[in-house]
Order: structure tokens, then C-alpha cells, then sequence
């Protein structure tokens, strides 16, 4: 394909690629996103690449690896089209009989396909499986369709559509007017409605002005951002040139972190195929509109996401934030307007343009249109990337979708908006799920991250692995930032470790809510959420760590006592040799004797668990 | 000029001003560690908290970084002002007991006892020293390392700050003084920045002035004869 230099073109050179298609055509997908990749997609790849060359010989099956498809647990995840196939958790052993059966026969591999967790049923089709059947994919849906490295199957797809529908038909302030009337707001966790932001950057004086893709996402456990750069960045890219053309920016940013090398190398190529295309660089598409976009690598500070610390560092500064009293959107990167948006804000924008805002409010509630996606980790079932329309519950996403908790465990709280997001306990686990009702709650959207827990997890704990996590990445600059959640940290370490005081709930609370108020940005100003929110749900487990010395969820170490039970113990020594600091004694048992019931020291013993594990006999109990 | 009311006293700012400088032209004291004003405001102690009422809206701001606009509304001792700026003393406080300045400050709002492990850090990270070092001395020999609890202000790699004219500037700035200069026979020592330099002999009065490389690099920047510095600053004037 050459330069395309009118919407005609894009059109035509569209229809070429799907006349060329045959959409009955026996069609192989691997995901090949990094859940997959771990789990070892790419020699399922290889597999059906020999498999596919030795016996059709290249005779019309086609093979495509695609973007992750969300459904991680389960990978690697293969399927076979037309019938839509899903197979799950394939082997490379397991290509050559799904080619002899599936691809050619059209027989059902039972053993590769999803079996329903409690009812046994078997699931054949991707869009009944239930982890998928709820969600509303949308934006993501298309990871599975297309090779991220193929501008030809996202323009197969219909991509670039919505950018020539705003070049040749819409004025800049008709896409502005269109962004604002869907109400699209941030996904990246602030929220802030991305069309009026647009429009405060595009009256901003100055000649010169950015737009910027922010993909520095940096929650432990989410990797939503991350898998549509690495699965669809044509999506992304597109919705960056949109919001360009209406904002009178010429040139554009994605700062994407280093750590996601599959993201920068697959923005990368997009970036070059679409120039190659006529789609970004000058003239785009014969419209005379110039605009073209940079790759900024991030060195993984997460409060390198702070719009205006990410700003600092792609000026080749320490990505610090600095006060906002003047907005980025009239004095940001460089001194000039700047329009940063997330990821998935972006891949947003051409879905608007192309079906319109009246479509596009019709899901979601109230003050949260769209679908948003989540990264559902932890205690649950199905764990992947799901993405639901504003207001499904958490019920709905963490039993419907997410399977429920494993192994008939109890739920206990779901953590949402990251490391600074708070955990929301069951009583609210009928909440609907949007901006405005999970900052009510004490936690936020944040950028997606949603971690499931269940009774083993100690909230204490949990608050203390945040703070650990915040006070090593909170940029030091603010006081109240840098001593708050370092002392926040110091105090739930004592409290996990037994050496809690009864006013060290009050201390936390003051503290919490001084890091919030005194702090520059949003990092400091959330950081606390982890604590405060875990006290207000969880208060008494705080109690009894601190008055009773005890964990509930037995995860404390410090505050656990191993005790053998003396009339279940065998004395058969198992434990004592097992144990590293010689806490336990006793006389063990030989042909002859009977042996004596072993005891553990607690003077001695440091709570490692070892004698726990060893034990055959559940003589050794936890308390 | 544009006015505003600080605890209800009428003031005026200039356009671009910030808060904190305006109070304190105005005598209302507002405690504060990082501002200087012969650098840029940058907002990193917090003390210099207020809040400002905008709109109809109160939020809690730092001054220094906070700009002059019509109207606003600033108090600096509300209730809960006092409340956040007790607890950031007691945390600079608890970092380094042995500073005076904080020592007096905690006194002064309040702040009898610490209710965290001290350490024994003596930098509050103000971040002053560089800033000098870089706007108005132009040497930018110091900069802060590392993200969170583990921020220290070095010179590169914690070795010897190889950029530095030994000008005192940090010195003189950091406002818990724990930046020293050493001055033996013909040589000068930052000692924080492990940075000794070689110092030049005034052709009159024979005293050691300055250091040989702080004076070139002057001449260097300000275009100056060879001779110019060859008599000492006294001896000159």
C-alpha cells in the first residue's frame, strides 16, 4: 500500500482488503499478549506455523497472532474461526490435532475447551464462555481480531474511519462538542471530562501546542494500558490524531514506559505504518492537516504518570510534579498548551466519533459513560482484563465474570484504583462501579487495577504492602508526601509485628489525613487511601492485631503461635528436622519405642512455618 | 497591582507574585523552610500552608507556589492550617532532631513531643542549595538522588562535586546550616560536597580570596581580562 491522500482512498484500499478476505476461510488466532506470552503462547505458535506449512501447505489457513484477549488465567488462548472456537490452556503438542480435527474436520477438541466451573457444562463458542459474556468489549474487543502489527487488519476492522469522518466532515469544535456531549472522562483515574479539556487547550494562546498519550502505567497487578498498546496502537494512535486535529496541536507524544517492551516496539511500528499510510505526518489523508507523534521512554517511576512529573521527564528532567495553579492545558510541556490523556481515553475517542455521542451515552450511568476496563487479579477465579460498562457491580464483575473466589473461599474486600485506591468491603460489593460512587466509598477508579481478597488476606497487611509500595515511589519532594507515608509504613510495620499501640489507629488516621491535604499531587493526596480505608472498614482486625496480638487471617507472622497437638502428633520427628532454629523437641518414635509427642519452644520458634508444612498428620495447628 | 485579603487584612500582589511573598511584605509571618526569595518557589516543606478561599471554595494550599490572584481569600492560621502544619514539623522533627531551626519552629507552633522513631538525618531536603546552585550561581553542581525515603541531596555519584566553584552560595542559603565551609592556608573545603579547592593569593594584601577555579570560571562567564582578578575584592574597591 502507498500513501493514502483521501478519505476515497482509505475507503477503497478498505474494501480491497476485505474483498480479499474470505470470511468463511478456516482461520487460526493465538493470543499474544504478555499473559499468554508468560504462560508460553509463542511455541504454540511456532507449532501451528509447521503444523499449517506441512499439511495445508499453504492452501487458505490462516494463522494470526493477536493482542491479548483478556482472559489470562486461561492462556494460552486459541481461536478457530469462522465457528469462533475457543480453546484454552493449549500446549504446542496440542496444534497438530487441532488442525487434523478442528481446522479440517470441524470437530470439537473437549478437552481444550472451557468447562463451566460448577455446572460442568462445556463451553464451546468465545461469547458464551461467562467470563466474556458480561462484558461489554468495546474498546478492547478488537485485540483479538487483529495483529497489532498489521495496519491492514485495523483498517480491515474499520480503523482509521472515525479520523477521516473528522478531517473531511467535522470542524475541530464539532469533534470538541462531540467528545463533550459523550462525556468522556479520564480513564486514566482523574476522571476530568477529556473534552472540555480539549477545548481549554485548544483556546489556550500559543502557536505551538502537545497532545501527549500517557502510558506509564504503573499499579502493581494492572496492565490494562499496557495491553491495548501492545494489542491494538493503531486505536490508540488514531484517537491521538483526532484529539490533535481538535485541539490545533502538530505534535504529540506517547510516553510509554520502558518496561513494556512490547508496547513500545508495537507503537512503534504503528507509528511508521501509519506515516508510510498518509496517516499521520504531513497532509494526512489530502486534508493539509500536519501532525506527527515521538516516543518518550519512561524509567518506571510511577509518579512518572503525574501529568506534570511525565511532562518533566520528557523534557529530560526527574519526573517531579510541580503545582498546577496554571493548568497543563495552558502551560505544560515546555512552557506550552498541553492535552495528556490516557491509553484508554484515547482508544476511546474514534469510537465516539465513528458512532456518535448519542450512541455512546447510552451506556454507563449518569456521570460515567462508556465501558471501562479492569484488571481483575487476585483472590478470583477467572483473573484477566475485563472490560464492563459503567455501573455493572462489583458483584457482577467479581462472581459473573471473575468466577468467584477459589478454592469455596470467603470474599473479603476489592481493591480498586491501584496502590492509592482504597478496599471495599463486602457489604458494598452491590455498589455500582463508576467515578463518582467508588470515591464515595474512599477509593476511586484510578486507572483500573482491581484486586480481589479473601478471608486469608489481612487487611493490615494490606495496607502495609501499599504504603511500602507508595513510600518508595512517592518522588520525595513534599514533606507531608515523604515522611507521611514513610511513617505510615513504620506503623503498620509495629502493628503487624505486634508492637501496636492502642492510639496508633489515631496516629494513622491524623497522619493519613495530613498527606492528603498538605501534599502537591494526586499521589500524596491518595496515598493514604490504603490505610484510612482499611481502618474504616476494617477496624476491628486493626484491634485485634494491636490489643490481642493476633492476625485474624493468620498472615502476621510475628503474631503467630504454631502448636503441636500433642494427642494427634506421632512422634514421628518430621517437624523437628524440618524446623531451622531446633524449637522443637521430643523423643521420636523407632520399632521399638513409642516415642514421646514432639513441642514447639515459643521462646525459639520464628514463626517460618516449616513444621506446619512438614507435618502429614495436621498435628501442628496455627493460631 | 492585584488585591486579596490575607486574615481579612487587604494586601496587593504583582502579577505573577505568589502568596507567601506578599504576606511577608506585608509583615504576616508565615512559617517557611524552602522559600527563598532570591530562587524560584518550589513548594517542597509544606509549612507555608494556607488556605485559600476561591470561588467559595477552600482548599489548603502552599503559599509560595500559590499565584496572586484577584479576590482570593488566604488564611494562614485557620484551625485546620495549624492542625497539618503541626504534623509536618513533627515529621521534619523526627527526621532530623538535631537541627535548631526545627527545633525552635516545633516549639513555636506547639509541638512538645515526637510520636515517631527519630533518626538522625540533619538535610530537611529543602532543596535550596540546589536551586541556588543552579539559578543564580549557574553551577549546577548538586542535585537531589533517589525517589521517596531514600532522597538525599548529593553531589554526582556521592563523590566529589566536580562542578563546584566552592562559592558558599549553599552555605549561606540552607536554612538548618548544615552545609559547612572549611578555610585552611590556601585552601577552601565544602565539606558536604567533599569539594576542596585551590585558593588565589591577592597580589596586594597576600591573603587567600577566593578559589582559582571559582575566579575562571567568572572570567570565563563574564568575559573578563586575564588580569581581573589578580587583586582581591578589599584591595580593589
Amino acid at each position: 500500500m502507498g500513501r493514502l491522500s483521501s478519505p476515497q482512498e482509505l475507503e477503497k484500499y478498505g474494501n480491497e482488503i476485505l474483498s480479499a478476505r474470505d470470511p468463511n476461510q478456516a482461520f487460526i488466532t493465538v493470543c499474544g499478549g504478555t499473559g499468554c506470552h508468560a504462560s508460553g503462547c509463542h511455541a504454540v505458535v511456532d507449532a501451528f506455523k509447521k503444523v499449517i506449512q506441512e499439511k495445508a501447505k499453504g492452501n487458505g489457513v490462516g494463522l494470526r497472532v493477536t493482542g491479548c484477549h483478556g482472559f489470562c488465567e486461561r492462556g494460552p488462548l486459541v481461536v478457530i474461526y469462522p465457528q469462533k472456537i475457543l480453546y484454552q490452556k493449549v500446549k504446542p503438542e496440542d496444534a497438530s490435532r487441532i488442525f487434523q480435527e478442528t481446522v479440517l474436520k470441524g470437530r470439537i477438541l473437549e478437552n481444550l475447551v472451557y468447562e463451566h466451573p460448577t455446572t460442568g457444562e462445556k463451553i464451546v463458542a468465545e461469547e458464551d464462555v461467562p467470563f466474556y459474556k458480561k462484558q461489554m468489549r468495546i474498546i478492547f474487543g478488537n485485540n483479538g481480531n487483529i495483529d497489532p502489527t498489521s495496519i491492514e487488519d485495523y483498517i480491515a476492522v474499520g480503523g482509521y474511519r472515525a479520523l477521516a469522518k473528522a478531517l473531511f466532515s467535522m470542524t475541530p469544535e464539532q469533534v470538541i462538542s462531540e467528545v463533550k456531549k459523550a462525556n468522556l472522562r479520564g480513564r486514566g483515574g482523574g476522571g476530568f471530562p477529556a473534552g472540555l479539556k480539549w477545548e481549554q487547550c485548544r483556546n489556550a494562546p500559543g502557536d505551538i501546542k502537545y497532545v501527549i498519550c500517557n502510558a506509564d502505567e504503573g499499579d502493581p497487578g494492572a496492565y490494562m494500558d499496557r495491553s491495548l498498546l501492545e494489542g491494538n496502537p493503531h486505536s490508540v494512535l488514531e484517537g491521538m490524531v483526532i484529539g490533535a486535529y481538535a485541539i490545533g496541536a502538530h505534535e504529540g507524544y506517547v510516553f510509554v514506559r520502558h518496561e513494556y517492551p512490547l508496547a513500545v516496539v508495537n507503537i512503534g511500528i504503528a507509528i511508521q505504518q501509519a506515516r508510510e499510510s498518509g496517516l499521520l505526518g504531513k497532509d494526512i489523508l489530502g486534508s493539509g492537516f500536519d501532525f506527527d507523534v515521538k516516543i518518550s521512554r519512561g524509567g518506571g517511576a510511577f509518579v512518572a504518570g503525574e501529568s506534570t512529573a511525565l511532562m518533566a521527564t520528557i523534557e529530560g528532567n526527574v519526573g517531579e510534579p510541580r503545582a498546577k495553579h496554571i493548568h497543563t492545558v495552558i502551560s505544560g510541556l515546555w512552557d506550552r498548551p498541553s492535552n495528556l490523556n490516557n491509553v484508554e481515553t484515547w482508544a476511546n475517542v474514534p469510537l465516539i466519533i465513528n458512532q456518535g455521542a448519542d450512541w455512546y451515552t447510552q451506556i454507563g450511568t449518569e456521570g460515567s459513560k462508556g465501558t471501562k476496563i479492569f484488571s481483575l487479579v487476585g483472590k478470583v477465579n477467572n483473573t484477566g482484563l475485563v472490560e464492563v460498562p459503567m455501573g455493572i457491580t462489583l458483584r457482577e464483575i467479581v462472581y459473573d465474570i471473575g468466577g468467584g473466589i477459589p478454592e469455596g473461599k470467603k470474599f473479603k474486600a476489592v481493591q480498586t484504583g491501584g496502590p492509592s485506591g482504597g478496599c471495599i468491603p463486602e457489604s458494598l460489593i452491590d455498589l455500582p462501579v463508576d467515578f463518582d460512587r467508588l470515591t464515595e466509598v474512599g477509593s476511586m477508579m484510578g486507572s483500573g487495577g482491581m484486586i480481589v481478597m479473601d478471608e486469608s488476606t489481612c487487611m493490615v497487611d494490606v495496607a502495609k504492602y501499599f504504603m511500602n509500595f507508595l513510600k518508595d515511589e512517592s518522588c520525595g519532594k513534599c514533606t507531608s508526601c515523604r515522611e507521611g507515608t514513610k511513617r505510615m509504613h513504620e506503623i503498620l510495620t509495629e502493628i503487624s509485628e505486634g508492637r501496636g499501640k492502642p492510639e496508633h489507629i489515631d496516629l494513622l488516621e491524623e497522619l493519613g489525613w495530613v498527606t492528603a491535604e498538605a501534599s502537591l499531587c494526586a499521589l500524596g493526596g491518595t496515598a493514604p487511601n490504603p490505610a484510612l480505608s482499611t481502618i474504616k472498614y476494617f477496624r476491628h482486625e486493626y484491634e485485634e492485631h494491636i490489643l490481642n496480638k493476633r492476625c485474624p487471617a493468620k498472615v502476621c507472622r510475628a503474631l503467630l503461635q504454631y502448636k503441636i497437638l500433642s494427642d494427634v502428633c506421632t512422634s514421628c520427628g518430621r517437624c523437628a528436622k524440618a524446623c531451622p532454629v531446633e524449637a522443637i523437641t521430643g523423643v521420636q518414635k523407632t520399632k521399638k519405642e513409642k516415642g514421646k509427642p514432639f513441642r514447639i519452644d515459643p521462646k525459639k520458634c520464628i514463626q517460618c512455618g516449616m513444621c506446619f508444612e512438614s507435618c502429614k498428620f495436621e498435628a501442628i495447628e496455627v493460631q | 497591582m492585584i488585591p486579596f485579603t490575607i486574615d481579612g487584612q487587604l494586601v496587593e500582589g504583582r502579577e505573577g507574585g505568589n502568596v507567601l511573598e506578599v504576606a511577608l511584605d506585608a509583615g504576616i509571618e508565615i512559617p517557611h523552610l524552602c522559600y527563598n526569595e532570591s530562587v524560584k518557589p518550589y513548594g517542597a516543606c509544606r509549612l507555608c500552608l494556607v488556605e485559600v478561599e476561591r470561588h467559595g471554595r477552600s482548599r489548603m494550599t502552599a503559599s509560595c507556589t500559590y499565584p496572586v490572584q484577584e479576590g482570593i481569600e488566604v488564611f494562614t492560621m485557620s484551625e485546620k492550617v495549624l492542625r497539618a502544619r503541626r504534623m509536618i514539623i513533627e515529621l521534619l522533627l523526627a527526621m532530623c532532631p538535631g537541627d535548631k531551626l526545627i527545633q525552635d519552629m516545633a516549639k513555636e507552633l506547639g509541638v512538645n513531643q515526637v510520636r515517631f522513631k527519630q533518626e538522625d538525618k540533619d538535610c530537611i531536603l529543602c532543596g535550596l542549595c540546589a536551586r541556588v546552585c543552579e539559578e543564580v550561581v549557574g553551577a549546577h553542581a548538586i542535585q537531589f538522588a533517589f525517589r521517596g525515603d531514600r532522597r538525599e541531596m548529593i553531589a554526582p555519584f556521592q563523590g566529589e562535586a566536580m562542578n563546584c566553584i566552592a562559592c558558599g552560595a549553599c552555605v549561606v542559603i540552607c536554612p538548618v546550616d548544615v552545609i559547612k565551609m572549611k578555610e585552611q592556608g590556601d585552601e577552601r573545603t565544602i565539606v558536604r560536597w567533599k569539594r576542596t579547592l585551590k585558593m588565589k593569593q591577592c597580589k596586594v594584601c597576600g591573603n587567600y580570596f577566593a578559589p582559582h577555579f571559582q575566579l575562571e570560571k567568572f572570567k570565563e562567564k563574564a568575559k573578563l581580562p586575564k588580569d581581573f582578578f589578580d587583586v582581591c575584592y578589599t584591595c580593589r574597591s
